[in-house]
């Protein structure tokens, strides 16, 4: 599957937490190129099942979010939009920033500085807060009153752009680049036979409290789960300890939101098939739909595979498609070693 | 008018000491339009839109072709670039932007520290440009040579979009200058017109100043895209120009006083024609005026200007109509060619 045209349509795709309407639909259709089963449930996460040859069923959920960070039209005034954040922005990145107003029609907008030339010095030394910005989508002001209202929504916009050795970079990646490997996971599903039942999730309202996990995972119940999302890539001023690299292969989490055991099965299947994996040690909260899939119900196994990303939150995520392959292959070999005695690997006593 | 001109304009390349791509564009357009023109040894474009046989009065306008940017100083062993800023930069605005850089125009971007990794302090502290690089994807410092080089220049990969009756787009400055003066060209005037695309105007007006020296012009204008500052915050903060007030007339800036005598007559010209105008903020900003009025025993100048928001970052912004209107004053002014005798006969050169 070539990743590249596949992460520009889920990147470029708007959907912010609560709002993933667009995404909504795209995903929709790409899951149905691999089973007809697919639904979307009341929180407006996308599911999809993938039938095992095993009776009786046992599954395995996947869930990789498809909502992004945005803003949030809170004020207009003389045309200008102010705004807040959904989900956690670096107020630092915003300035000089595209945006697109998703209003009665989408508006380009621009999150506007005051020229460098009228600044006093001490100005521009200070980061502007929020509450500060604006943005300006160049219309008379009865015009944006008529078009724009307070609550639309805003996300950035940026195009997908392909850098050198196989880095990508552009708006949303995270967690696009995890529903891009889901489906290469789907693809390679379809020609590899599995006996358990797999319900890929594209879930929603993550960055705002994992909402789409929550409910998702209570209503299928899977025996285990991995959730898949982006971790810190490294990049220039961060030290080597806080991060993973990025083109080195997925990153197997480890931590009290794992099931260890889980994750010695999947070093062990990474290694079994010669793929390139790091590990990452999270001491607490992964911060990831892992997080809350793991305590739903009476408890899930839950596993969480990462791919490595620079510059998350900002507009200029950048991965290697190399790893969102990997990372979909990993996924795909794992479950077709899923057996009939799986669940007894990971009981603890 | 002139809109597709100044879409190629504002996404061409041409940072400070690389005009190359603009002033190829520029000589395109006005093909046809002048009698002559030449380069000269700076990089200066200068047309010649002859007058009558015997032409009393030589004119220069001028409008720059370069750009902000940044160039690359520095290649890491990891493959980023180091760089620093060419021409004024906030370096506020850089981060989480993509750039174009060199001749292949390889994209790039300048990424940060993710918000989660700060410290608390650090989210309120500006980054400075000598902690941020640029990533072009390239995992050693041999893997980015094979793309760049150092002493690259990078612009802002931004493009342009008409978003109702204005357009967004970078370098706005001062491209809009320039697509106003292959507008003028298009009309002959009862002198000799010296349209002259100066290079360097953002690291010192260095193409104006020998640019004026050459043509040693009776008068000059400078066409300029210029700071505008009307965004809704305290009253008491003058704005510098608003957007769709109009052309914006420099009485005094940072680098010049403009010649009383040719800003009677744009405000003359503007009354007559009924074209909307406004004066900028005094003693804000500068532009090659500043170099053109000083060149040899002086020439009398004046600077017009289209108000730009978020000028020297990625993405201007500006009023179609203002600059329909400075098109209008500016060629409107050049006819008046009584009114530009009489400034030189207070010149006493007549």
């Amino acid at each position: 599957m070539e990743i590249a045209p596949l992460l520009k349509r889920l990147s470029e795709a708007g959907g912010v937490s609560g709002y993933e309407t667009e995404v909504r639909e795209l995903v929709f259709e790409e899951f149905k190129k691999y089973t007809k089963d697919v639904r979307v449930d009341k929180l407006g996460n996308v599911i999809a099942l993938k039938r095992g040859e095993m009776e009786p069923h046992r599954s395995i959920m996947l869930a990789g979010h498809m909502d992004e960070i945005g803003l949030i039209v809170t004020d207009i005034e003389e045309g200008f939009l102010h705004f807040t954040g959904v989900g956690h922005f670096d107020e630092r990145v915003l300035l000089g920033q595209e945006v697109m107003v998703h209003s009665k029609r989408d508006l380009i907008g621009i999150i506007g500085s005051r020229p460098p030339h009228v600044l006093p010095k001490e100005e521009r030394e200070k980061v502007i807060p929020m509450d500060k910005l604006f943005i300006d989508v160049g219309l008379p002001p009865e015009e944006v009153k008529q078009i724009v209202k307070v609550g639309d929504l805003v996300t950035i916009r940026r195009k997908f752009i392909e850098l050198r050795g196989g880095l990508v970079t552009g708006k949303a990646f995270d967690n696009r680049a995890s529903i891009a490997a889901m489906l290469v996971c789907l693809e390679g599903l379809a020609s590899l036979r599995h006996a358990w039942d797999v319900y890929a999730v594209a879930t929603s309202q993550e960055e705002m409290g994992w909402g789409g996990a929550i409910t998702s995972a209570y209503g299928l119940a899977p025996d285990i789960a991995i959730a898949i999302d982006v971790t810190f890539g490294h990049a220039p001023g961060l030290s080597e300890a806080e991060t993973l690299k990025v083109g080195k292969g997925p990153a197997i989490a480890f931590g009290p939101n794992i099931h260890p055991k889980l994750y010695d099965e999947l070093v062990k299947t990474a290694k079994e098939m010669e793929m390139p994996h790091q590990v990452e040690a999270i001491p607490g909260m992964s911060g990831t739909d892992a997080w809350v899939i793991q305590v739903t119900r009476e408890g899930i196994p839950t596993a969480l595979v990462s791919i490595p990303l620079r510059y998350m939150h900002t507009s200029v995520e950048t991965l290697s498609t190399k790893d969102v392959e990997r990372t979909g292959r990993l996924l795909a070999g794992f479950i077709g070693r899923l057996d009939e005695g799986f669940m007894e690997k990971l009981r603890w006593v | 008018m002139g809109l597709e001109v100044l879409k190629e304009l504002s996404e061409a390349f041409g940072v400070s000491g690389c005009e190359e791509e603009v002033r190829k564009l520029i000589i395109e357009a006005i093909q046809g339009y002048v009698d002559d023109y030449s380069v000269d040894t700076i990089g200066n474009l200068i047309a010649l839109k002859k007058g009558p046989p015997r032409p009393s009065l030589k004119v220069m306008v001028a409008a720059h072709m370069d750009e902000v940017g940044l160039m690359v100083t520095h290649i890491e062993k990891d493959g980023t670039l180091r760089f620093r800023p060419v021409g004024g930069i906030d370096s506020r605005i850089l981060l989480s932007k993509v750039v174009l850089i060199g001749e292949g125009k390889v994209p790039g971007v300048i990424g940060t520290k993710p918000i989660h990794l700060l410290k608390d302090e650090e989210r309120r502290k500006v980054v400075k440009v000598d902690q941020m690089a640029i990533d072009i994807g390239a995992s050693s410092k041999e893997e980015a040579e094979e793309a760049v080089k150092v002493g690259d220049y990078a612009a802002f990969a931004t493009d342009f979009v008409q978003l109702g009756d204005t357009v967004k787009g970078k370098a706005f400055d001062d491209r809009v200058g320039c697509a106003v003066l292959i507008e003028l060209l298009k009309e002959r005037y009862p002198f000799d017109l010296y349209a002259v695309f100066t290079v360097q105007e953002e690291v010192g007006l260095r193409g104006a100043r020998v640019a004026a020296y050459a043509i040693e012009p009776d008068l000059a204008f400078v066409l300029e895209g210029t700071i505008c500052d009307d965004m809704p915050k305290k009253k008491d903060v003058s704005p510098t120009t608003e957007v769709g007030k109009g052309p914006a007339i420099t009485i005094v800036d940072r680098t010049f006083f403009a010649d009383r005598r040719l800003i009677k007559l744009l405000i003359e010209t503007a009354e007559e024609e009924g074209i909307p105008y406004q004066f900028k903020q005094p003693v804000v900003g500068g532009t090659d005026a500043g170099a053109i009025h000083l060149t040899k025993e002086g020439v009398p100048s004046a600077t017009v200007a289209v108000p730009c928001r978020y000028l020297h970052s990625p993405t201007c912004l500006l009023s179609l109509a203002d600059f329909e209107n400075t098109v209008r004053l500016m060629k409107a002014a050049l006819l008046s060619f009584n009114n530009l005798c009489k400034v030189m006969v207070l010149k006493g050169e007549s």
